[in-house]
């Protein structure tokens, strides 16, 4: 008797199938962040044919990382989210083919940083601090008008900031301070850290943490005021009685970082088809309105018409910080584990 | 040895030959093939021997100190641990009271919760959305919690003791209650009371029992991984920690495999000091030893109930907010939408696929590598139970080197070797289970190898003379001897395979994740939605690892060895 429950134990551990991928599903790989209306894709979905699936592997880095280490079997079909901060490693690593979307044409040149259209650019935003407008208005708090001015002890235990090593707001404000304050001379981008621990910031691991949890206005528990976060973000904290936002972001030059998410068809699709029409849906109209209030980014089709609390709220910095993804690729891993060692030990 | 034979065991035939050779094989291609890549990648990234990470490692003030901490903190919780466990154990030793077998058997359990189930438990019950912090803020009105643990040392030492308590009550209580009890009572006739008892007596008897305990929780707690992963912030980083942040996050894969080996190096070393200590444990077992009485006093007794009672806060305490808090609504109701949630897969979902089929996921695994560390294990007993042969006396350490690996190296090793041809694995579910098999081969082996060993050749021999053949006298004789052994192994191997995390982390392909995979994402997700998920998904783990302990613990009392 025992030995027949024995074989069905074994039979039963051995069972497992793999899954096999189907020809009429196109996978979509992307960040924790990533989020479209269920109509906008439905729509998508049943004109192309195939069903979307959505595979998010954490933040925009973890999901380069682990599709380049996954390379020779891609997880997916296309991958959404690769931005500027990591646009080097990807195309370094060989991870897209190239395709020329007819609707690039009307995309504007500023936003395309790949002559073989590896990757096409899909939105912008721009890392840029928000601040709690009650907490600055009741306490009678000017706001920050430099970086430099966070280290006064004005702003002491008030600041969030994301870990550069997991997320990707928190990389582009790294790079913001690097172009504001350099790698040499007296008073580098090092020491302006430095001075922010001696501040007390707070460093969380992702944006949703840093907002949801730790900012005053964020929905959350949150104690602290000043947050890295999205010159688009206000617009999601309008108030239904006021009609105005309980936040706003600080867009004086220099204090912002611009980034450019990417879509790429990843090579070793079997579903080459679906995944140009694929890159085509994102740059299409629908789904360029529906990305503001989804991913509190800009559309980079100049069509797409913004919605009214972001015209309103929603603000662009005149001179954000850039910087070139060549130096950003050569340079990358060295920062981050030098903020590492500044920073958080 | 006379005529050749090994006198031990019956002739073998080629298929059995054959046979042998699969653990070797198995060995080979999952575990040193995968190490051998690790050290290609640290020693020679580009393909020429470059030594950098290892200068850097050396050089670098960071790494030294990741390294100094990771000593450190394990260090400090190795301590922290013995100094309770010790007054635990004489409690356990010298007083008889209702409850005793139970209590010393439940306190097992932590060792086989997954360390994701226990950092959730401990979030549950001490974090900022925790009960404690919870109900003070309801009692007093508090608009902040005031228990601030996460991301402090405090709760990585005391996460650590959690666990590590139980391992080490049991080991000094077992030492403890064999060791012959004159020496003390000539030391109370001499006029020993109190501290120098335990100075001059108990200690030093003990010391065997107390070293090994604590080189067994220094291993353990020196390569700490979800612990301080989930709960220790990204301000604290061990080896372990590091490790996985080099090759994940900032893809440095050469410095991940230099750490790796490092770590390597340090846990082999820790761990031939260990099984030094055991045989030593082993050897000094007397058969008159102490027994336990009634608290008699009113110290006694409050000696008695203080350390039950510190037995069961530590360890009920974080299991039972876990499933208390696992039903609670955000208004503090009594819900049950956070299981119902489980099943459903919305698009907007961190996870690829509905987090219930992460369950099913994780029980073909975990059966799966019951099965293959049993049968592999089997066989590597018996290998190494030839004890005449020259070979066994280098294989018996190569079969113990898996687990001086910690399962994070394990995980990066397997993407960075089985990721190509000739062995392309990446795609395929069978990586976890292999994954798995590697970490619970040596607890199969040292559960099966002990009764194999002490089998009387001359029952075998007397069962060939009455014409039992091969196969015979291995159903009838060896099977039912070994049978206990087995299952011990196979409930390690399961508990293994369900909890495993950071092997899993690094292989588990988004479509196939195991439950604690499913757990950390979900925790690092925003929303009471997530977190709920989280807990209830927890506690499920929860019980299907306890589950499996009390099914496997079952069959052995109608006993395995019938069927």
């Amino acid at each position: 008797m025992r030995f027949r429950f024995l074989l069905v134990f074994v039979l039963f551990a051995l069972g497992f199938v793999p899954v096999l991928a189907q020809d009429d599903t196109l996978t979509l790989v992307t960040h924790d962040s990533f989020n479209v209306s269920e109509d906008v894709l439905a729509q998508f979905e049943q004109e192309a044919g195939v069903k979307v699936e959505i595979l998010r592997s954490g933040d925009a880095g973890t999901m380069v990382n682990q599709s380049i280490l996954s390379r020779e079997n891609p997880l997916g079909d296309v991958m959404f989210g690769v931005d500027n901060t990591f646009l080097g490693r990807a195309l370094a690593e060989d991870l897209f083919i190239p395709y020329e979307s007819p609707l690039l044409e009307d995309v504007p040149d500023e936003f395309k940083l790949d002559e073989q259209n590896r990757v096409t650019p899909v939105d912008y935003g721009d890392v840029c601090l928000n601040y709690d407008i009650a907490y600055f208005e009741d306490n009678d708090l000017p706001l920050p008008e430099s970086l430099h001015d966070l280290t006064k002890p004005d702003y002491r235990d008030l600041l969030v900031v994301e870990n550069p090593a997991t997320s990707s707001p928190g990389l582009a404000f790294l790079l913001a301070t690097i172009v504001q304050f350099g790698t040499d001379g007296d008073y580098t981008w090092l020491d302006f850290w430095r001075d922010l621990v001696a501040n007390d910031v707070y460093v969380s691991d992702d944006w949703s943490d840093a907002y949801f949890n730790q900012f005053t206005a964020g929905g959350g528990d949150g104690t602290r005021p000043l947050v890295v976060s999205y010159a688009s973000s206000p617009p999601f904290t309008v108030d239904e009685d006021t009609g105005q936002p309980t936040t706003a972001s600080i867009v004086a030059d220099g204090m912002c970082f611009r980034q450019i998410e990417f879509v790429g068809i990843l090579n070793g699709t079997d579903n080459l088809e679906a995944a140009q029409q694929f890159v085509d849906f994102l740059l299409g109209v629908p789904f360029q309105e529906d990305l503001p209030l989804q991913m509190f980014v800009f559309p980079v089709n100049p069509e797409a018409e913004l919605p009214q609390d972001f015209q309103q709220f929603g603000a662009v910095p005149e001179k954000p910080a850039t910087m070139d993804i060549d130096d950003i690729n050569a340079h990358r891993e060295e920062w981050i584990q030098a903020w590492t060692e500044t920073v958080l030990r | 040895m006379d005529s050749g034979v090994d006198r031990n065991r019956p002739a073998l035939g080629g298929l059995w030959r054959g046979l042998l050779l699969a653990p070797l094989v198995f060995l080979a291609l999952f575990f040193f093939y995968p190490l051998l890549s690790i050290f290609a990648v640290s020693l020679a990234p580009d393909g020429q021997l470059n030594l950098g990470s290892f200068v850097e490692i050396v050089t670098s003030a960071y790494y030294r100190e990741t390294l100094w901490f990771t000593l450190w903190q394990a260090a400090l919780s190795t301590l922290l641990t013995l100094a309770l466990a010790l007054p635990g154990a004489y409690v356990f030793v010298r007083y008889r009271f209702p409850g005793k077998s139970l209590l010393l058997a439940l306190a097992t359990l932590p060792f086989v919760l997954p360390t994701v189930v226990v950092a959730t438990a401990f979030s549950a019950l001490i974090g900022p959305r925790g009960l404690l912090n919870t109900g003070l803020m309801a009692l007093f009105d508090l608009d902040a919690p005031p228990v601030q643990l996460e991301r402090t040392l405090a709760i990585i030492l005391i996460v650590h003791v959690f666990y590590n308590y139980a391992v080490a009550l049991r080991m000094i209580t077992s030492f403890w209650a064999n060791q012959n009890p004159r020496m003390e009572e000539a030391a109370r006739v001499l006029g020993a009371h109190g501290w120098r008892l335990w100075r001059d007596i108990r200690l030093p008897l003990l010391r065997p029992a107390i070293l090994a305990a604590g080189v067994l929780v220094f291993i353990f707690t020196f390569t700490s991984f979800g612990v301080v992963l989930i709960l220790g912030g990204p301000r604290f980083a061990t080896l372990e920690v590091e490790i996985y942040r080099q090759a994940a996050n900032l893809f440095n894969l050469p410095m991940a495999a230099s750490l790796s080996i490092v770590q390597i190096g340090l846990m082999f070393l820790t761990m031939t000091v260990y099984t030094r200590l055991q045989r030593r444990i082993a050897a000094d077992v007397v058969s008159a030893g102490y027994v336990a009485r009634r608290p008699r006093n009113l110290r006694e007794r409050a000696l008695v109930l203080a350390n039950l009672a510190l037995l069961v806060v530590l360890l009920f305490a974080p299991l039972l907010a876990l499933v208390l808090r696992s039903f609670m609504a955000v208004g503090a109701g009594f819900t049950t939408q956070y299981y119902r949630l489980l099943a459903d897969n919305p698009r907007q979902s961190v996870l690829f696929v509905p987090p219930l089929q992460a369950i099913g996921n994780s029980l073909t695994f975990a059966l799966a590598t019951t099965a293959l560390a049993l049968v592999l294990g089997l066989i590597t007993a018996y290998l190494l139970s030839r004890r005449d042969t020259g070979l066994v006396r280098w294989l018996d350490p190569l079969f113990m080197l898996p687990l001086a690996t910690s399962a994070v190296t394990l995980g990066f090793g397997y993407i960075i070797a089985l990721d190509e041809p000739p062995l392309n694995l990446r795609a395929s579910p069978v990586l976890i289970p292999l994954a798995h098999t590697l970490v619970a081969l040596p607890f199969v082996v040292r559960s099966v190898l002990p009764a194999l060993r002490s089998i009387t050749p001359s029952i075998q021999e007397a069962a060939r003379v009455l014409g039992a053949s091969a196969w015979q006298v291995w159903r009838w004789i060896d099977l039912p001897l070994i049978s206990r052994g087995l299952i011990v192994g196979a409930i390690f191997a399961f508990t293994v395979s369900m909890g495993e995390f950071g092997a899993s982390l690094f292989i588990a392909r988004p479509d196939t994740p195991t439950m604690p995979v499913v757990i950390f994402r979900l925790l690092g997700q925003p929303g009471a939605a997530n977190y709920g998920q989280a807990l209830a998904m927890s506690t499920l783990l929860m019980a299907v690892s306890a589950a499996g302990f009390v099914l496997i613990e079952r069959l052995r009392a109608f006993g395995m060895g019938e069927f």
